[in-house]
């Protein structure tokens, strides 16, 4: 009897013993095993941001590709990426479908403050990774307090700090007048640009919001330049910008002109509203601008357009968005490969946390992703730039926006 | 949309269908659906519970346009606005004032009966396409009137509210998915059956006698604005219940969550399920929720246009509605039973 017991214990042992070397080799949580690795996503694919959801295509694409060419580390990408039309609820849904249902490892790239801002919690309580979100809101970088969730771009209150820095230093006379989106998006790069200006906020003279439903802006720049402002800060989404490039010209108006980050495409942006109009516009990048000429020999602009070709060719090559979603992508491919073979939730955050000067080719150069397990912003750095007629001319140092406080 | 819908296949309750009453066929029909009900929270999966959830709120904001639409015939593209005010009044309850989800409720249901009933008098003045483009700028003002600056303290601007999930009371086992569908189930009871005797009571015909016939209705003495009125107040009532008892489920409210498109999701959700027909929203809300998804899963970038041919395909099919479809096919059976 007292034999047997010892045997028994032994063979338990043994058994823990060899569970355990077998599970430190390869570690899997829902949505990973040997042969694959599921990520979820939600995507406005109907509805009125419906424009945006190029980011999941192109993503998509991507994942493709590194499945043609073997997956990441033996194990094929699943991609599931579902409709949310910009909704909050839907998106709680999608969400909670792909956690639950679909059981992914982790959610990447979903699209809109406020379809992620309804999901926030539920990532953070489940405990499952939400991952590089496709919005500039700052509230995506609070490791403390949610640490499941990851922002992606350079956040936009910093970007009108940045602006906000460039005023004081070549204007600080000027008067401001600001055109901006109504909603989270618009109102953070309005703050971003009067935190920066500090006690200096009085130099904005006018600002106008628009409505996404609105038809033009014309109006507003119209009042905007009846400010007597003789600096011109657009704070509008491609389509808003072109209209207002385009306003300003007509009405004459030659105020120094600062576009948003959103709204540098030279496809989508400059050229409808007028390369004469644009000349002279300030900005600022973090990408590469896919459709500036000056770039076309560029290699990482050329394998992207390979990619497009060939993963993508009904996509618009215009649109940023496309740049956006394949870099994320390649980001994401970047923490995988980390993870190795220990595939849990907890590593694929801790591996997202700890990015260390990666270089993503589409990104300018000298920008660089850099996360810790206090610093959940991957690009911080922004470089200011002034379209010549032609192409987009940087200039100064690469500057580190200041996370908003 | 006047008149008697359907009425014709209208089968006597007195009929039978396999020699059995078709009253006592409505009877075993329900029992078999409070027992598929009851089963839901025990068999299936959380998030498939909290979709029915969902389904079964739309189909109470579908109930609410019904009653206006249906059985009172006025339009309203604006029933988002009304699900809004319901949401938010639950929300800003929650966040600022920290009060109990249950209360929210018939607060909601108070403030959006207010609503209703102040739209409702200058609605008077407009008939059918007029007053449903004044509910359409309803819909479309919303949203933009959440975000400004003047109540962005109480609404959270366009960054919301986010709120906690309710846990279940009295230590019942039952996790927070499941609890909530628990509660929503009473209250769509509960709307429900008041609804149902709303319509077969005095008030409700003097409603659909203002809808078939308003100079005859007030010829008998209706008193035609007041129910007008009174009706659109109910109907903001429900949809404004249905937006609190969202805002809970979702546990998220935002300007994004209440655009148009929920209106029209609405009015589509009342079409399919069938005008004048109560059981009919409940299909409407699980249509409204679910169809979506199956578009979705046909092609991604066509979703919008599968949908739109599933809604031709639906209305074509089943003009009536759910309801119409099945009265027709309960007429069939019953003549065939002869």
């Amino acid at each position: 009897m007292r034999n047997a017991g010892r045997a028994l214990i032994a063979a338990v042992a043994m058994s823990v013993i060899v569970a355990d070397s077998a599970a430190a080799q390869k570690k899997y949580d829902p949505g990973a095993s040997d042969s694959e690795i599921r990520i979820g996503n939600t995507m406005p694919y109907s509805g009125p941001a419906s424009a945006y959801a190029a980011v999941g295509k192109a993503a998509a694409a991507y994942f493709r590709m590194i499945n043609d060419h073997g997956g990441v580390n033996g194990r094929k990408i699943k991609f599931i990426s579902y409709d949310d039309a910009y909704s909050p609820p839907k998106t709680v849904e999608q969400a909670r479908k792909l956690v639950e249902g679909d059981e992914v490892l982790f959610l990447v790239a979903s699209l809109g403050t406020a379809p992620n801002s309804a999901i926030h919690k539920y990532m953070n309580a489940r405990k499952v990774p939400h991952l590089f979100v496709s919005t500039g809101a700052t509230k995506w970088g609070d490791p403390k307090n949610f640490p499941w969730t990851m922002g992606y771009q350079p956040n936009y209150q910093s970007e009108g700090r940045i602006y906000a820095k460039y005023i004081l230093a070549g204007h600080p006379a000027g008067k401001v007048a600001v055109l901006f989106q109504n909603d989270d998006y618009g109102k953070d790069v309005l703050k971003g640009l009067r935190d920066g200006l500090g006690d200096k906020a009085g130099m904005i003279v006018a600002e106008a919001p628009y409505e996404v439903s609105d038809p033009t802006v014309d109006s507003q720049v119209v009042r905007l330049r009846s400010s007597g402002a003789d600096i011109f800060v657009n704070i509008a989404t491609p389509k808003f910008a072109a209209q207002a490039i385009k306003k300003v010209a007509e009405l004459g108006w030659k105020p120094t002109h600062i576009l948003n980050n959103v709204a540098g495409s030279i496809g989508s942006v400059l050229r409808p509203a007028g390369l004469q109009n644009s000349k002279g516009i300030l900005s600022t990048a973090y990408f590469k601008d896919q459709t500036d000429p000056a770039l076309a020999n560029d290699p990482a602009v050329k394998e992207w357009t390979a990619f497009m070709d060939k993963y993508l060719p009904e996509g618009d090559k215009a649109n940023n968005s496309h740049v956006s979603g394949y870099t994320i992508a390649q980001l994401t491919v970047r923490v995988l490969t980390a993870c190795g073979d220990d595939l849990t939730r907890a590593n694929v955050m801790k591996q997202a946390a700890s990015l260390k000067d990666v270089e993503l080719g589409m990104l300018l150069p000298g920008i660089k992703v850099n996360t810790s397990p206090t610093d959940y912003f991957p690009l911080k750095e922004l470089q200011m730039r002034r379209f010549n007629g032609e192409g987009w001319e940087n200039f100064g140092p690469i500057i580190s926006g200041e996370i908003g406080s | 949309m006047h008149g008697p819908v359907g009425e014709k296949h209208l089968a006597p309750p007195e009929a039978e269908i396999g020699g059995i009453k078709l009253a006592r066929w409505k009877l075993i029909l329900l029992c078999i659906g409070f027992v598929i009900a009851a089963a839901v929270p025990f068999v299936l999966k959380n998030f498939f519970i909290f979709q029915i959830t969902l389904a079964i709120i739309y189909a109470i904001a579908i109930l609410g346009l019904n009653l206006l639409t249906g059985f009172n015939g006025q339009f309203s593209l604006g029933h988002s606005a009304f699900y809004a005010i319901g949401a938010y009044t639950a929300a800003i309850m929650m966040d600022g004032f920290d009060i109990n989800y249950v209360w929210t409720l018939p607060a909601a249901a108070i403030v959006c009966f207010v609503f209703g009933f102040l739209f409702g008098l200058p609605a008077l003045r407009l008939e059918g396409v007029y007053l449903a483009l004044a509910t359409f700028a309803l819909a479309i003002a919303i949203p933009q009137v959440l975000k400004s600056t003047l109540v962005e303290h109480w609404t959270g601007g366009v960054q919301g509210i986010t709120l906690i999930k309710p846990d279940a009371p009295f230590g019942l086992p039952l996790n927070s998915d499941q609890w909530l569908y628990v509660f929503t189930g009473i209250v769509a009871i509960v709307m429900y059956w008041c609804a149902g005797n709303l319509i077969r009571s005095r008030t409700g015909r003097a409603l659909i006698a203002i809808r078939d016939h308003p100079v005859a209705a007030s010829a008998m003495g209706i008193n035609v604005s007041l129910y007008k009125s009174l009706t659109f107040g109910v109907s903001a009532l429900y949809t404004g219940v249905a937006g609190a008892l969202g805002a809970i489920a979702i546990a998220f409210v935002a300007p994004d969550s209440f655009t148009f498109q929920l209106a029209i999701a609405l009015f589509v959700g009342l079409v399919v399920g069938g005008v004048t027909s109560i059981p009919g929203t409940i299909i409407g809300g699980f249509f409204v929720l679910f169809v979506p998804n199956i578009a979705e899963s046909f092609s991604k970038g066509l979703a919008g246009a599968v949908y739109g041919v599933i809604l031709l395909l639906v209305i074509y099919l089943m003009p009536m509605g759910a309801a119409g479809l099945g009265r027709l096919v309960t007429g069939r059976l019953a003549k065939q039973g002869h």
